[in-house]
């Protein structure tokens, strides 16, 4: 078995431990015994999405969001979209989520244009907004924990849904509860941590998710998961002490 | 304001002015006292509420002048380092050095130099500023000199992106009545010498022969600062540290007028090099490990020039200096050595891993990391420490103790790494986890214990409490 990742500019969108998340993806297949192709993808570079099975789309700075924007302006952002209408798994943090929407306009009062893939747009917002994040994720109410720092506010429309509900922090725009969006099996969020090494359900989700087209009807091996639990559970501690304060 | 009839002179007492000194000293004596906290921070806030202007008047009077410092890495070791070769040759001065580096603390640490009378008895006054402080404390200060570090991505939950903790500085220069002096190896710092009033000197390392690094991938500047294009970096040294060019826009590394060639890291606490100024050349060793405590050198030595100082006086003052309170501190056990090693972002993290590679024993740590306020509550940071490369490529790991708030991200973080499960420890509890090391820990091996910054004041009280710590690296 073999699973094709498609890492988004990992040399403009790499901030606050991104790398993180390639690595827990990377190691939990391998763990498994599935073996792992990761091809980067930046600035200039063809890429053809349906040969992949996930992309990964990590944050970055307003000044490299700016030169991503308009990379993926000729041609990539849209052939990404076309690609999860048939079924690609996607995940994008913050400024690479930002860029999924159908814009992102900047604190500086830039519009950068996304590729529409979310119908969310993102307004800039007065104060930035930093700390620790948990939310719960569908009827089973799976929680998800990290963090996150960014100023600009998400507004969600149409058929794109949020991730979960906010517990703890601010989430899209600190007024509706919502945080991240899905669509399809496409995921954006604001949270770092890295996501996803601490949150091993989400991950394997994703995986799982991903393999799922290529060969139906897999189950992922269960793994020893006491240090990713043990993160997990001080991380969701960490958030509900300092949000009491 | 009055004529001052007394002395018959027209000297002018400033009432207002030395009510807040005053203030200043009593609160001070009395928080000392009585043992309450914030001594370094809370006279500062009283007296620029009875005075305004306290820092600005007082500031304004150092006959040499003040010396601000600001910059992400490296601003407190450096400043120490200035003090300690200014102090060495009898020089007098005014210096923030409980690290109260915010407007409260700088305007603090001016009491112990002020007589009854509101007048400053030092001749240079020595700043430690914090980067988002160094706005406001420069219009203040109005500094004659300013040294500006390096920018690396350290506890930007506090400040958001990097590109704003430069323009925080940018901001600062024009209030510089002198020198600024830049690290030429750092685009972004390098970029600043356009915004300065006066004369910029560059600093920087000028050594083809040190092991180059390959730019990682969470280095903070790939990108050209003025036209965003690819820079080309002919050498890396670390983090983003280099001699780069833009190809698009021709923005260049300018040439440093004080460098550093033929670096030797001798062990573990010895580091020789050759300096070149305008002044003359000079043979230094230093008691610090790492080519980041040569860039801490640089900027000292470059200080130390602009205020008049020879080069056999700052050879005499920095080869004379020891390293503040844990940043770098040994600890005799009963059977074996440790030591205790300030960790706070992933460059400062990837050279203690480098330097702790000149020991080629099998390594056993203690890697204590908590998210308090003051270490950054965004501890993201550590899955960009390069621990695959620099770590677990190249040596042998018995064992890794985690521990603090963190233990538990920092023991997935070496999992993912690739480290084997069964030589990961996770113990929250930091006096626990340093009991469990000890146990573990084979008689005359060394230990390493790496610590965010308020694990590393709590492991030291542990450690002094069991009455190992030492203290002759305290001032």
């Amino acid at each position: 078995m073999k699973l094709k990742i498609a890492h988004l500019y990992p040399d403009l969108m790499s901030i606050y431990g991104d790398r993180g998340n390639i690595l827990a993806l990377k190691q939990r297949a391998l763990w498994r015994s599935i073996d792992v192709e990761i091809d980067e993808i930046s600035m200039g570079d063809k890429a053809n999405f349906v040969q992949y099975d996930l992309v990964f789309f990590g944050g970055g700075q307003d000044k490299e969001q700016k030169l991503v924007c308009h990379d993926l302006q000729q041609g990539k952002g849209a052939a990404l979209k076309e690609a999860v209408e048939e079924g690609l798994s996607l995940l994008a943090i913050c400024g690479g989520y930002q860029l999924m929407g159908e814009y992102y306009k900047t604190g500086t009062g830039d519009t950068l244009p996304g590729n529409g893939l979310f119908t969310i747009r993102t307004e800039p917002g007065q104060k930035r907004m930093i700390g620790n994040v948990v939310l719960e994720v569908g009827r089973e109410q799976k929680q998800l924990v990290g963090f996150e720092n960014h100023s600009g506010k998400t507004y969600l429309s149409g058929q794109t849904r949020p991730l979960g509900k906010i517990v703890h922090g601010y989430g899209n725009n600190g007024e509706d509860e919502g945080e991240g969006a899905v669509y399809k099996n496409a995921y954006g969020t604001y949270l770092h941590g890295p996501i996803l090494p601490k949150n091993a359900w989400f991950t394997d989700m994703l995986l799982a998710g991903a393999l799922e087209k290529k060969y139906s009807g897999i189950t992922l091996a269960e793994l020893d998961d006491f240090i990713e639990k043990k993160a997990h559970t001080s991380a969701l501690m960490i958030a509900q002490k300092k949000s009491r304060r | 304001m009055f004529l001052d009839d007394e002395t018959g002179g027209v000297g002018v007492k400033d009432t207002r002015l030395i009510a807040a000194v005053l203030a200043g000293k009593t609160i001070s004596s009395l928080s000392r006292i009585m043992g309450l906290g914030a001594g370094s921070t809370y006279p500062g806030r009283i007296m620029r509420k009875i005075d305004p202007q306290v820092l600005a008047k007082l500031a304004n009077t150092f006959v040499q002048g003040s010396v601000m410092v600001s910059g992400t890495n490296g601003k407190t070791t450096t400043s120490n380092m200035i003090a300690h070769i200014l102090q060495k040759n009898n020089r007098s001065l005014t210096h923030n050095k409980s690290g109260a580096n915010l407007i409260t603390g700088l305007t603090t640490s001016l009491l112990p130099s002020c007589n009854l009378l509101a007048e400053l008895q030092s001749e240079i006054g020595l700043f430690e500023v914090d980067e988002a402080t160094a706005p406001l404390a420069s219009s203040e200060i109005k500094p004659e000199f300013m040294l500006v570090t390096n920018f690396f991505r350290d506890q930007l939950d506090r400040y958001g992106e990097l590109d704003y903790t430069a323009s925080l500085i940018r901001r600062s220069l024009p209030n510089v009545r002198g020198s600024v002096l830049l690290n030429a190896d750092d685009p972004l710092v390098a970029n600043l010498g356009k915004d300065a009033k006066g004369k910029v000197v560059y600093y920087g390392i000028e050594d083809e022969s040190l092991p180059l690094t390959d730019i990682v991938q969470a280095a903070d500047v790939k990108y050209c600062v003025n036209c965003g294009e690819l820079y080309d970096y002919r050498t890396i040294f670390y983090g983003h540290l280099g001699k780069y060019s833009c190809p698009n826009c021709g923005n260049t590394r300018p040439k440093p007028e004080i460098y550093a060639s033929n670096l030797q890291f001798k062990n573990i606490t010895k580091t020789a090099f050759t300096v070149i100024t305008p002044q003359g050349k000079l043979e230094m060793t230093i008691n610090l490990p790492g080519l980041y405590n040569v860039y801490n050198a640089l900027g000292a030595i470059g200080c130390c020039l602009m205020l008049g100082l020879s080069l056999a006086e700052i050879k005499a003052g920095l080869e004379s200096f020891l390293p503040a309170f844990g940043r770098m501190e040994q600890i005799s056990f009963t059977d074996n050595q440790a030591l205790l090693i300030l960790v706070k972002n992933p460059t400062g993290f990837n050279e203690v891993l480098r330097t702790m590679l000149i020991d080629q024993q099998a390594k056993n740590l203690l890697i204590c990391i908590n998210d308090n306020y003051a270490d950054g509550e965004d501890i993201s940071w550590l899955w960009d420490v390069d621990f695959e490369g620099l770590l677990l490529g190249k040596n042998e790991i018995n064992f890794v103790f985690t521990s603090g708030l963190r233990a538990g991200d920092m023991a997935l973080r070496l999992k993912y790494a690739g480290l084997p499960q069964e030589k990961i420890i996770l113990e929250e509890n930091l006096k626990k986890a340093l009991e469990n090391t000890m146990l573990k820990l084979p008689a005359g091996e060394n230990l390493y214990i790496l610590s965010s910054y308020t694990a590393m004041l709590e492991m030291r009280e542990i450690i002094q409490k069991k009455g190992y710590l030492k203290k002759y690296w305290e001032e």
